[in-house]
């Protein structure tokens, strides 16, 4: 039976079949729907952890106990999980544990564009990347295999396009699932020096034995065409390759590390020319010069960015010594309006960004919707760094002397997920600062996920709800505030007192996300054109729902957008919003 | 005058293999679909990619997630046939737009091959730009939307949507209208909108599809 499936939904599909006993991780676009799809189907134990590392770390000791298990993240929660990768490729696994890292070349919706596969060799393990949805499933059921014939976890390196592009898949049932079944090995699973050393050597001696397995692998396939030209290339890039060079043959190495030298060198000694055609940084190319094997690589390839079809038309092109073509929008599209992403029409973070124009502040801002708090009108944040940075940048820079107050701002999932300690941190060390934590119950940006503040796990089982004032009170916290986003005079009233405080203040803002409830939150007003006096106070919260298209006339309200927060009625002094 | 029979059934021949070439054998569409986060694009590109299935092709879809969802310009591909590795197509590449808002429409016009068919949505969306008076929404839309699209349907997609009683009709109205130009049966289109939507609002989407075919 074939279905149309997602790389994200084949993968699922692909660990369901291979008997994945347990799976953990954090959402991250472009790798949520992993998790998401893989809880619809009986047998494994799924999970949303507060963070990657605690998801890294769960699926490791559910591996070390003879499970197989997964670990799902987006590229930059590896940073965060990259701690116990590295010592478990050492220790290594007894059930297969499979390790999906979605990276985002293009930057869809991350803040770097970094690639995976250097930490597979940092962590030296090996790293399988599949180009489609059908790869996805197949590639899962392999990982498994390969990580337990070589007792290490194996990496699974997709990519937004490969997560989020549906192909017909072919499907198959579930094998049967192993329980942990945990036996005392302290030489294996506990690496002090003495058994360290050792299992250092082993790493080494393991990853030979990979590279010439990877050399007869299935996974990595020639499609015999031309000799002129040779390409080598991973993941989608390949497959678009095969579209883009009907007569160049194409190496596509889907295990691509340890590198398989025998094959590449195989493959080369066969073409006139070879080109390492890879999306990210020059790995492959790199390794494959290092083989003394000449070949274009990023001399025509560009080094940031997606490899789309018409970039790979431009290699195409540069290969042969001729202009790049360049995608242009028609003539009547050059001086079209931009469409930013935008806080939505009702948004409950809408009020505390708004009550901070008022003030001259920095604003240190996190990862989540409440970045979009950045864009005009709005326009404040001043900085965004990591998860969990809004609190912990905030606090050095009050510590380094910044002489204007400093606002910093993370979500509620991020809070679990790495406010918490920079929170702690404050007040141990006696910063002052405003922290808000705008909590609108789910991790909304990825698609309302369920964290530890909502009471509810992934698998839909009702669970203790954690305090987030709670938690700031046991750990120090005097100044705690909760506020309705919605009511702008108790915004303004608890960001006034705080700022004159002389102690820091955790502000919590409450309501759930709209996108979420789908729930008309009062009348939906509209503007009464005769006591409209044009000020364009309204317009500065950025709602989407409140429309001018004529620069001299009233603005107007978008019904169909509109969810009747109430925010707008509350800027017009002259009851013209109503 | 009279042909010799042998060249008439020659160029039967020949027109037969130049109809298998451009239909049977070596058939491949792709669609570009194009709209503001959180307009439902997603749900117009399933259910084409379902029709093309349901005919017995091989078929891709890519969707772009995450951020531009809210309230941004998103887009989506929809390829089927034979003879293709890769799941997005590029710029020109596009034999059929499908654009839910004029202006994003327009933004995207230059995927369409040159003889390439648009069907766009004539609901407008102020961009907060606009609003904000920091850029301005085209005044002259309609003339440039007829300008950059040979073959255009320009369709109240929400007026019909709303005579029909739901306003969330609206996309399958806008995939009714494209529905003619991809040479996929009337049985398919049934099937793939009876497996896309709930049971309860099956007629009613067939009714919108419908409506879309005619508009």
């Amino acid at each position: 039976m074939k279905k149309l499936l997602s790389g994200n939904e084949a993968l699922a599909r692909g660990a369901w079949e291979a008997g994945v006993r347990a799976a953990f991780g954090y959402p991250g676009t472009p790798s949520t729907e992993i998790l998401e799809n893989l809880v619809k189907y009986d047998g494994p134990y799924c999970e949303w952890s507060p963070n990657e590392k605690v998801a890294m770390e769960a699926a490791a000791g559910a591996a070390i106990g003879g499970a197989r298990s997964m670990v799902t993240m987006k590229l930059v929660g590896l940073n965060v999980a990259a701690d116990p990768m590295m010592t478990l490729s050492y220790i290594g696994v007894v059930g297969g544990m499979v390790i999906v890292v979605a990276d985002d070349p293009g930057m869809n919706s991350s803040q770097t564009e970094q690639d995976t596969r250097h930490y597979a060799r940092l962590a030296k393990l090996p790293v399988l990347e599949p180009g489609s949805a059908v790869e996805c499933r197949e590639y899962m059921m392999k990982a498994f295999d390969i990580s337990e014939k070589y007792r290490c976890p194996v990496i699974i390196r997709t990519t937004t396009c490969v997560s989020h592009s549906r192909f017909l898949c072919e499907v198959g049932e579930r094998q049967a699932s192993r329980d942990s079944a945990f036996e005392h090995n302290p030489s294996q699973f506990c690496p002090l020096p003495i058994w360290g050393r050792k299992l250092r050597r082993d790493v080494e001696e393991r990853m030979v034995a990979q590279a010439a397995e990877a050399c007869g692998s299935a996974l990595n396939q020639e499609s015999k065409r031309g000799t002129k030209l040779g390409i080598i290339s991973s993941s989608v890039a390949a497959l678009h390759c095969l579209d883009a060079f009907p007569e160049a043959s194409v190496l596509k190495l889907g295990w691509a590390w340890p590198f398989p030298d025998e094959l590449i060198r195989d493959f080369a000694s066969r073409m006139d020319r070879i080109a390492v055609i890879e999306e990210g940084d020059p790995i492959l190319e790199e390794h494959v010069k290092s083989l003394g094997i000449a070949c274009d690589g990023k001399n025509v390839t560009p080094r940031c960015g997606e490899l789309t079809p018409i970039v790979i038309q431009g290699v195409k092109a540069r290969l042969e010594g001729a202009e790049a073509p360049v995608a242009k929008p028609v003539a009547d599209a050059n001086d079209l309006p931009g469409r930013p992403p935008m806080l939505c029409a009702g948004c409950p973070h809408r009020g505390i960004f708004f009550g901070l124009t008022k003030y001259d502040v920095i604003v240190t801002g996190d990862i989540g919707c409440y970045s979009l708090g950045v864009f005009p009108p709005l326009s404040r944040t001043d900085t965004i760094l990591c998860m969990g940075g809004g609190f912990t940048v905030a606090h050095g820079m009050v510590q380094a002397g910044e002489k204007r107050p400093v606002v910093g701002i993370v979500g509620d999932s991020t809070f679990f997920h790495s406010g918490m300690t920079g929170l702690l941190n404050m007040v141990y060390n006696q910063g002052k600062a405003i922290l808000i934590v705008v909590d609108n119950r789910t991790t909304a940006m990825t698609g309302h996920q369920d964290h530890p503040g909502t009471g509810r796990t992934l698998m839909g089982k009702p669970t203790a709800e954690a305090s987030i004032e709670k938690i700031a009170e046991a750990c120090g916290v005097k100044r705690i505030r909760v506020v309705n986003p919605y009511d702008l005079k108790q915004v303004d009233d608890v960001l006034k007192e705080s700022l004159a405080a002389d102690e820091m203040t955790l502000i919590i803002s409450r309501a759930p996300c709209i996108l979420k409830e789908r729930r008309q939150l009062g009348p939906k007003p509209s503007v009464d054109t005769a006591a409209c006096k044009k000020c364009k106070a309204c317009l500065k919260l950025g709602c989407p729902a409140i429309e001018l298209s004529d620069a001299k006339a009233a603005p107007s309200v978008n019904s169909s957008l509109c969810i009747g927060c109430g925010l707008c009625v509350q800027t017009c002094k002259f009851g013209a919003m109503k | 005058m009279l042909m010799d029979c042998n060249l008439l059934c020659f160029m039967y021949v020949k027109r037969f293999f130049r109809v298998c070439s451009t239909h049977g054998f070596k058939m491949l569409k792709n669609v570009m679909l194009c709209g503001v986060g959180g307009q439902g694009i997603l749900f117009a590109a399933k259910i084409i990619a379902a029709a093309a299935e349901l005919s017995g092709y091989d078929v891709t879809t890519n969707e772009l997630h995450g951020m531009a969802q809210r309230g941004g310009s998103v887009t989506a591909q929809v390829r089927f046939g034979d003879g293709f590795h890769s799941p997005l197509f590029r710029e020109g590449e596009a034999d059929v737009l499908c654009a839910l808002e004029p202006v994003e429409g327009l933004r995207c016009a230059h995927w369409l091959k040159a003889d390439g068919k648009a069907a766009v949505s004539a609901q407008r969306l102020i961009p907060v730009t606009v609003s904000t008076g920091r850029a301005t929404y085209p005044a002259d839309l309609d003339e440039r939307l007829v300008r950059s699209f040979k073959t255009l349907k320009y369709i109240d997609c929400c007026a019909i949507a709303l005579k029909l009683g739901d306003l969330r009709l609206a996309n399958t109205v806008m995939v009714g209208a494209l529905s003619g130009w991809l040479g996929l049966p009337e049985s398919s289109w049934q099937a793939a909108v009876e497996r896309s939507v709930k049971t309860g609002l099956v007629e009613n989407n067939m009714a919108a599809l419908k409506a879309g075919q005619e508009a």
